[in-house]
């Protein structure tokens, strides 16, 4: 008796506040989004702002604390030193080969999974590729460090030079090499649903109209896929340019941004660290503004 | 084919024994068919019936299980979609998005190398057939239904194909700007003088354009023959039933009714119903009566549950009514026997 006099109550409750949203929708979306929100404002936003405002702070040279007399003086640093600008060049060199790399391998591998392999096979294929994703990043940092030690007097090589006598050894084709393998998928899925998007009829309006595949891959389906291609590869783009474990493992003495605005923080001078990360905001800035164009934001 | 005597250079296309199967499923079972210069040909048939199957495997992008095909006397069973002289008109356009409505026209004559000054002629030629003259920068998302489906027949036709392949290229459109493009069409095709084979399952559109009717069940040409002929002679009962509504009659009922065993068609627009008591006939009542607009089919049940359609023109609509017992009449050459 008294159980379902409770749950009478309850029902009644519950009734009462859905009508109460449903009477006032603003509210209701209020409560719905207010935790979000403020999760973006703070973390998202907040840590964003407080980056670039850091900037523009002054050092304290003797305690290594950021102090909070304005100065442009970082920035100025960071544009006009050559050291630091041809290393934002190399970054952008590497990152953009690692990209590159990602879109010549994903190119045909999601033609075939999408068009040719049999629907049995598809989900295997795509399960087979993504899975790398679920592994951990330092994890196959250091396999492929193992597959690149070029070997020394102290100790002995890795599987290249021990099965092919060459190896790259540590340095930037290393770390390109291991930046595309790391982001492959990123790069692989957009272009696979892009694949997966192009309605089959389109493939053979062009055969019919007389163009044999080359020329059907390049006239329809490259244009087509262009959005993808541009999606893909802000993903590699980006996690590569901002990369700088994977150069410590496997880069030898080379130098991405990352690992100079790590040294910096760590000297330490944060001011000028986050000045250093100026670069790769505006970079990404400007290639997510160039991807846009490219139609990369499409088919979110 | 070393002879080229006329009577084999008016056939366009010829299917010899023609079998396509997917895994266990038999799409298309030993089809054997001519298609005539010129002609504007319909498969007709529901979904399911291979006459899609049929003209994929003409365009070339599905190949044969066995059988032959041959294009103007020449075998071309094996040979690609890209080097086969037919072209397509695709059920959903399959306009390239990425390329302006001329771009989409010129497509096969550049891919074929056919010099700028030329395509450009060509392609302002065909925007006129169909009606499309400043429309030739625009993309296809910036078209209507129709436009668009002009430009898939514009892309096609600019080719000068020996045959034009139709796939349900109407099937999209509202019932309104799917009859005009009906009577467009067909004037189109006299105009251009392609052979044009036209896939549907629409009855009243294999009816009012084509010469030639070829009717597909299961895999199977059930009849080959004009508008005329597949309405009015239908040869199987499957034909008559698909083609038009008509009433069956077989085993017993047949025998009852035209006294003749077999299976028997009769149009419901040569059944009266008469309510003079003397004249000889079927008694049934009326049991429903449908309003079609232009006239209204009257369905009747005799008294041992047979039921016969009948139309009637409106301005006699008034004298029936519901629950009536009425006499049914026919001439008798207004039945025919199919199998």
């Amino acid at each position: 008796m008294s159980l379902s006099t409770s749950s009478q109550i309850a029902k009644h409750k519950t009734q009462s506040i859905n009508r109460f949203f449903a009477s006032h929708p603003r509210l209701g979306l209020g409560t719905l989004l207010s935790g979000p929100i403020l999760w973006l404002l703070v973390v998202y936003v907040g840590s964003l702002a407080l980056l670039v405002v850091s900037a523009f702070f002054g050092l304290d040279e003797f305690t290594g604390k950021a102090t909070t007399n304005l100065t442009i003086g970082n920035i100025e640093e960071v544009i006009s030193e050559s050291a630091y600008r041809l290393l934002v060049l190399r970054s952008i060199g590497i990152a953009g080969a690692a990209t590159v790399i990602c879109f010549m391998l994903a190119l045909p591998v999601g033609f075939y999974i999408s068009k040719l392999a049999k629907p049995w096979a598809k989900r295997g294929l795509v399960v087979a590729i993504l899975l790398p994703l679920w592994a951990g990043y330092l994890v196959k940092a250091f396999a492929l460090r193992a597959v690149f030690e070029p070997g020394s007097e102290f100790g002995d090589g890795g599987f290249l030079k021990n099965t092919i006598g060459w190896s790259p050894g540590f340095g930037y084709l290393s770390v390109i090499i291991t930046l595309a393998y790391l982001w492959f998928p990123y790069m692989f899925l957009p272009i696979y649903s892009g694949f997966e998007r192009l309605p089959e009829s389109l493939i053979d309006a062009s055969s019919d109209l007389g163009a044999g595949s080359i020329r059907t891959f390049f006239s329809v389906m490259m244009p087509m896929l262009v959005p993808s291609i541009a999606a893909g590869s802000i993903f590699t783009f980006s996690l590569s340019l901002g990369d700088y474990i994977t150069v410590k493992i496997v880069g030898g003495k080379s130098q991405m941004i990352g690992n100079i605005i790590e040294r910096t923080l760590l000297a330490p001078n944060q001011p000028l660290a986050a000045a250093f990360t100026l670069w790769p905001i505006t970079i990404m800035v400007a290639y997510l503004f160039v991807m846009a164009r490219l139609g990369a934001f499409k088919n979110l | 084919m070393t002879s080229k005597a006329k009577p084999s250079s008016t056939i366009a296309i010829s299917l010899r024994e023609v079998r396509k199967t997917f895994g266990e499923v038999v799409a298309v079972d030993s089809v054997d068919l001519d298609v005539f210069n010129g002609e504007f040909l319909t498969l007709l048939g529901p979904s399911g019936s291979g006459k899609t199957t049929v003209l994929r495997m003409v365009a070339g992008f599905e190949a044969l299980t066995s059988g032959s095909i041959l294009l103007d006397g020449e075998d071309v069973t094996g040979v690609p979609a890209f080097e086969r002289d037919v072209n397509t008109v695709f059920q959903d356009y399959a306009l390239f998005p990425h390329m302006t409505v001329l771009e989409n026209i010129e497509y096969g004559l550049k891919v074929k190398g056919v010099a700028r000054d030329e395509r450009r002629n060509r392609a302002t030629k065909i925007l006129e057939v169909v009606q499309l003259i400043g429309f030739a920068d625009r993309k296809p998302n910036q078209l209507s239904g129709g436009q668009r489906q002009r430009v898939a027949l514009a892309r096609a036709l600019v080719n000068q194909p020996k045959v034009l392949l139709l796939d349900e290229p109407l099937g999209a459109l509202d019932l309104k700007l799917r009859e005009e493009m009906q009577v467009e069409l067909k004037s189109i095709q006299q105009r251009v003088g392609i052979t044009f084979v036209y896939v549907t399952h629409d009855q009243s559109e294999a009816l009012s354009m084509s010469d030639r009717v070829v009717v597909f069940n299961a895999g199977k040409i059930e009849q080959i023959g004009t508008p005329q002929e597949i309405y009015e002679h239908p040869a199987t009962s499957f034909v008559a039933s698909f083609v038009g509504i008509t009433n069956l009659f077989s085993g017993d009922r047949a025998q009852q009714i035209i006294g003749r065993s077999g299976t028997f068609t009769l149009r419901p627009e040569h059944v009266q119903i008469s309510f003079d008591s003397s004249q000889t006939g079927l008694s049934a009542t009326i049991s429903s009566i449908q309003y079609l607009g232009a006239e209204s089919r009257v369905h009747c049940t005799t008294k041992d549950n047979l039921k016969v359609i009948a139309t009637v023109a409106n301005e006699h609509l008034s004298r029936v009514v519901l629950g009536q017992l009425a006499t049914l009449v026919w001439k008798p050459d207004a039945v025919f026997e199919v199998s």
